[in-house]
């Protein structure tokens, strides 16, 4: 299963202060121990809310809001995607993560959506969209 | 299963690989390390319900198969001086490094990567080879490996046994291979793994077309092995064939689980993530001299992944790509797959030329795509009777359920014209 592993954000973060000397290595030793583990497909850093923009929909209507977002704690400072074997796995490993901010802090694991998921749960459009791919295929194959 | 027993087995798959690698350079045997390891984990599914998860769970796992490992070679009749000698090293590692972990982590890679060596050491045979790996450095059960493999449980432990048994006899030594032997051996390691793949890719019996767990067991254990032997260009290729061949994963089959050819794919199925991964990890397979076959095949699969719709396919390129395989890899599979590349590219007539070349070839008879192909191209040519023919042919040769399926369909199709 894939995962999605969040970093979530913090006044520090927030304020855009940069992480120490000691925190970059160890966290580049983390890295480095979850490529060796065959399980990192992806990882970034983000900049804080103050240079991210949001856009909000409401029917037709869309407007665009400036960053900074007031509830930190909601915020997310940096991501990875792992693949794993179970959710407990991805614990295990998040439990292994330096603590990512020079206070209290918090990551999220999230499960990402896999065709598997979908399974029977295809919906009608795609259903039909499917159907009519599969019509296409064997009429270009008759020709 | 309890929260605790999931936990447990998830510090087991990451920690067992090192736990057994370390244990197998104290000890210079794998099968000693392996059952030493084994015995600790036993130990934590009984103690960690009981007492919590300790805070750094793989010490745990090492200080308790190490004990284990001193009282069995104490406990045992001091016959083989060999043992009487470890039993005294481990216990003076003991003594003298009061934090073993840090001594078993030095130079854990090297280990990491003496063990993927040794579990896919020529002496085992393919099977056995990939059982081991599976097991010693996918971190599987036993019961795991015998689902993805569709065979008894027994059969495994039975394969498994005997491995290590084998690799006892033949004194294999716990060590990287050098020089000339360097290449050979890391050969026979990528061979392992790609067939894992192979088996979760295109599963050769059963009702499945694919078993995406062991696709994913593969790739982890290649990603593995690119970062403990980065400048080694095949690994790199092998890596991105496999991710760009499992981006396709998703597209191969439709909703009734019936297999989709990749020409008529949904590429919006194909999956992103993979796809770059695979195209990113092509340019560290690049080597001095003619690319390797993984590298090329790699190369194939990314003109694929660069062709947006499939009418958009680079076929001259392929053919191109093909002819260098055919180079360096000289198979009848291959020659098969370069007869189809030049038919897109050049005409049916030109690839129908190349296939019948292979009419004969001995190491095709009785296999399911070499008709498959010829069935194709005949449709195309639109001799539909023939075509008809070809895919009769070869559904029933294939032993897996839904591609037969397909081709039988294929060949109402092609007699229909």
């Amino acid at each position: 299963m894939r995962v999605m592993v969040m970093v979530k954000a913090t006044d520090s973060s927030e304020a855009g202060e940069m992480p120490s000397q000691e925190l970059l290595e160890a966290m580049t030793a983390y890295n480095e121990e979850l490529s060796r583990a065959g399980i990192m497909l992806a990882g970034e850093g983000l900049h804080p809310s103050s240079r991210g923009y949001r856009v909000q929909f409401d029917g037709k209507k869309r407007s665009v809001i400036d960053g900074p977002f007031a509830e930190t704690k909601e915020l997310v400072a940096g991501f990875w995607i792992w693949e794993v074997k179970s959710m407990e796995e991805a614990i295990e490993w998040v439990k292994r993560c330096p603590n990512p901010m020079p206070g209290p802090s918090e990551i999220e694991i999230r499960q990402v959506f896999s065709p598997e998921d979908f399974g029977a749960e295809f919906t009608p459009e795609l259903q039909e969209r499917e159907a009519k791919l599969r019509a296409e295929g064997e009429a270009r194959q008759r020709r | 299963m309890s929260d605790t027993h999931r936990a447990v087995e998830a510090v087991w798959r990451i920690e067992s690989a090192r736990l057994i690698a370390g244990l197998a350079r104290l000890t210079g045997d794998v099968g000693l390390a392996e059952d030493l390891a084994q015995d600790a984990f036993v130990a934590a599914l009984e103690q960690w319900p009981v007492e919590g998860i300790p805070d750094r769970p793989g010490a745990w796992l090492r200080t308790a198969a190490r004990r284990r490992g001193i009282d069995q070679l104490r406990r045992r009749t001091m016959t083989d001086a060999k043992h009487e000698l470890l039993g005294a090293e481990l216990s003076d590692i003991e003594e003298r490094t009061p934090d073993l972990a840090a001594a078993i982590d030095d130079d854990i890679g090297d280990d990491l990567l003496r063990l993927i060596f040794i579990a896919c050491h020529p002496v085992l045979s393919a099977e056995a080879r990939a059982a081991l790996t599976l097991r010693l450095v996918g971190g599987l059960a036993t019961e795991e490996i015998a689902r993805a493999f569709l065979v008894p449980v027994s059969t495994i432990q039975q394969r498994i046994v005997r491995a290590k048994r084998t690799l006892a006899e033949a004194r294999v030594p716990f060590e990287l291979p050098r020089g000339d032997d360097r290449a050979a051996r890391l050969d026979s390691v990528l061979e392992v793994i790609y067939l894992i793949f192979n088996e979760g890719h295109s599963a050769t019996a059963g009702d499945d077309v694919m078993r995406p767990e062991l696709m994913r067991d593969a790739l982890r254990i290649g990603r593995i092995v690119a970062e403990l032997a980065p400048t080694e260009p095949e690994v790199h290729g092998l890596v991105a064939l496999m991710e760009l061949t499992a981006s396709r994963g998703a597209a191969r089959v439709d909703q009734s689980g019936a297999p989709v050819v990749l020409m008529d794919q949904d590429r919006g199925r194909w999956e992103h993530l993979r796809m770059q991964r695979g195209v990113g990890a092509l340019p560290r397979a690049v080597r001095a001299g003619p690319l390797g076959p993984y590298a090329l095949q790699a190369a194939i699969a990314a003109c694929h992944a660069r062709a947006r719709r499939a009418e958009e396919t680079d076929w001259p390129q392929i053919a191109a790509l093909y002819d260098a395989l055919a180079q360096v890899m000289p198979s009848p599979i291959v020659a098969l797959n370069r007869a189809m590349a030049v038919g897109m590219a050049y005409g049916p007539d030109a690839g129908l030329e190349l296939l019948d070349a292979l009419a004969d070839e001995p190491k095709l008879a009785g296999y399911h795509l070499l008709p498959a192909a010829r069935g194709d191209l005949l449709e195309r040519l639109g001799r539909g009777r023939e075509a008809g023919e070809a895919f009769e042919r070869a559904a029933a040769l294939t032993g897996n359920v839904r591609e037969r399926e397909l081709l039988v369909r294929r060949a109402a199709v092609a007699r229909r014209g």
